[in-house]
């Protein structure tokens, strides 16, 4: 265990000083300014005001924000340790290859997470003092759950494509082309496979919820839309498998579970090939 | 002890390591040279575990991959580049310390004696000190640990004369230890070793035992008289810490024992202008002595 934290107190130490993580926490914490400034507290879209609009809207920005930044910035540099020869060194101290590797996920996972639920807290103090009706802390909790289960899957997708690329231009492209293809996979590769080639509903939605960032919008839109109007047809089969609160449950553990399965096989690639 | 059994490393197709076999006994202080790409780099990554490779590797019976915080407690390492760290210096040595179950006082010591003040850079990235910084750092961390193996890959490619000679007193104080001391270049490291291990295309093609001749502490006064005054000379000589009467013509200075050849290599250089030379060993006990009192 103590492995582990010097491991993550070590990443920790190193990312915050990354030229990534100012740029990360600036986006995030931009978005929240961004929101504020453009007074969408005081908008009302579809019979949401305040807060709660300004949540929903930070949501859907992290959705296309967050992944693409974590799997992106985490190969990066990652893979760009192993190349520099941060590895050969750091690796030649007595720390456990499993303390390394968790320990770096843990640590790295901290530096992810806060940025993005530090803002969402910050915004909800600054509504508050600034005379909000109503703080939504329901819908924060949820959405904090569901962001902390959405950036350790990605988390953990990086950390696997990490094991297995030997270059940062290879571990970039893969993570790229992951996270492409799971944007395609949203919409325009269903209707595709829907109309092109007759596949069945079952599988087309199937293949949807098999997508963290397909579930993770399907669980941020229930949150405020529980019949899922918005979604269309879709919707009546979601709900006849798996109800709203088992969906819920599904929003949050299956994508926690995938980037915890994918880490593990980073892992288990991890301490079978070479370290630096 | 450390023994290297039929040790085969390939990348891609090329085969670095080729059937090196090789035993290690405690004490053994090894001159690794070699050509870029014999192996040097490859053989010391599986002894610290880091490649995985056909054959055995063993460090007093256990294998650094399946036993590494056992094994890599023993050995202290200096790379031969730097690592890129972000961190603050101090944080590292905070690391270093943890986890080798040494104290940062003992790595300030020794930082110190490399003219290096660990508080004046605590807060300063790793990354942003200067190599000789960056080096001294990695080898006062290696030298603050109280490890049976040294592995040090080119550990004075950065450093001056004078960080250079206390790095040879550091080693010289550590004698009973094992070290694998990588080199290009034997001169580097033959005065403070007793065998001599040389790698081509990743097999031993020579190893041989060298005599214990001279002590590493060893210091030499050395005088250099010049027909004429030489400025490019004055600026080589004055980087060995020497130092002229007004004329320019007389240098005078002293030259770490293990440094010497390097030192002649450098005074080959201007053979033309040097009308004589003298290098005279100092006495060991005064060394010592000198050494002691630099310690206090």
């Amino acid at each position: 265990m103590s492995a582990v934290l010097q491991a993550a107190r070590l990443d920790i130490v190193e990312s915050v000083r990354a030229r990534w993580f100012a740029i990360y926490a600036l986006v995030f914490g931009g978005l929240i300014a961004i929101l504020f400034i453009f007074g969408l507290t005081e908008s009302r879209v579809m019979g949401f005001t305040g807060l709660s609009r300004m949540l929903l809207t930070y949501i859907q920005l992290t959705m296309a924000i967050l992944p693409i930044f974590v799997l992106l910035s985490t190969v990066r540099s990652l893979v760009g340790d192993r190349e520099a020869g941060v590895y050969e060194y750091m690796l030649s101290f007595p720390i456990s290859l499993s303390g390394w590797f968790w320990g770096r996920f843990v640590g790295r996972f901290l530096v992810v997470f806060l940025p993005v639920f530090a803002a969402m807290l910050i915004a909800l103090v600054v509504g508050l003092f600034m005379g909000a009706e109503e703080v939504p802390w329901r819908d924060f909790l949820w959405y904090s759950a569901l962001l902390f289960s959405l950036s350790l899957c990605f988390l953990g997708i990086s950390f696997f494509i990490s094991a297995l690329a030997r270059t940062s231009d290879i571990a970039q492209s893969l993570a790229f082309v992951i996270w492409l293809a799971l944007l395609l996979f949203l919409d325009l590769m269903l209707i595709g496979l829907l109309i092109q080639f007759q596949t069945p509903a079952e599988v087309v939605v199937g293949l949807a919820l098999a997508n963290p960032l397909e579930v993770f919008r399907i669980g941020a839109m229930m949150l405020f839309d529980p019949q899922l109007i918005l979604l269309g047809p879709a919707a009546y089969m979601i709900l006849d498998w798996f109800g709203n609160a088992g969906f819920m449950t599904y929003a949050l553990l299956y994508p926690l579970a995938l980037g915890l399965v994918l880490a593990g096989i980073g892992f288990w690639v991890f301490r079978r090939t070479d370290l630096p | 002890m450390i023994e290297l059994r039929h040790l085969v490393k390939t990348f891609r197709r090329t085969r670095v390591l080729d059937d090196l076999s090789l035993t290690i006994a405690d004490g053994d202080r090894i001159a690794l040279i070699g050509s870029n790409g014999a192996g040097k780099t490859t053989m010391i990554r599986c002894i610290l575990g880091e490649y995985v490779h056909e054959g055995t590797v063993l460090i007093d019976g256990l294998s650094p991959r399946d036993h590494r915080t056992r094994v890599l407690g023993k050995i202290a390492f200096v790379p031969q580049m730097p690592p890129p760290l972000r961190m603050p210096a101090g944080d590292l040595v905070e690391f270093a310390a943890r986890v080798h179950d040494s104290d940062v006082a003992t790595i300030r010591q020794v930082a110190a004696r490399l003219g290096l003040d660990l508080e004046e850079v605590r807060r300063r990235p790793f990354l942003k000190l200067s190599g000789g910084q960056k080096q001294k750092l990695l080898i006062a961390i290696a030298m603050g640990h109280d490890a049976s193996i040294f592995i040090l890959d080119e550990p004075t490619a950065n450093l001056d004369p004078a960080a250079r000679q206390i790095v040879f007193d550091l080693l010289a104080e550590r004698l009973d230890r094992t070290m694998i001391i990588s080199s290009h270049r034997l001169e580097e490291v033959a005065l403070l070793v007793n065998r001599v291990i040389e790698l081509d295309r990743g097999r031993v093609v020579l190893d041989d035992k060298v005599e214990e001749a001279v002590d590493p502490s060893l210091r030499l006064d050395c005088e250099i008289v010049l027909r004429r005054p030489d400025e490019a000379f004055a600026k080589a000589i004055a980087e060995w810490g020497f130092a002229s009467a007004e004329d320019g013509l007389t240098w005078r200075g002293e030259v770490a024992g293990p440094d010497r050849l390097r030192f002649l290599g450098m005074l080959a250089r201007y053979s033309g202008i040097v009308r004589a030379l003298e290098l005279k060993e100092r006495d060991a006990a005064a060394c010592k002595e000198e050494q002691a009192h630099v310690q206090a």
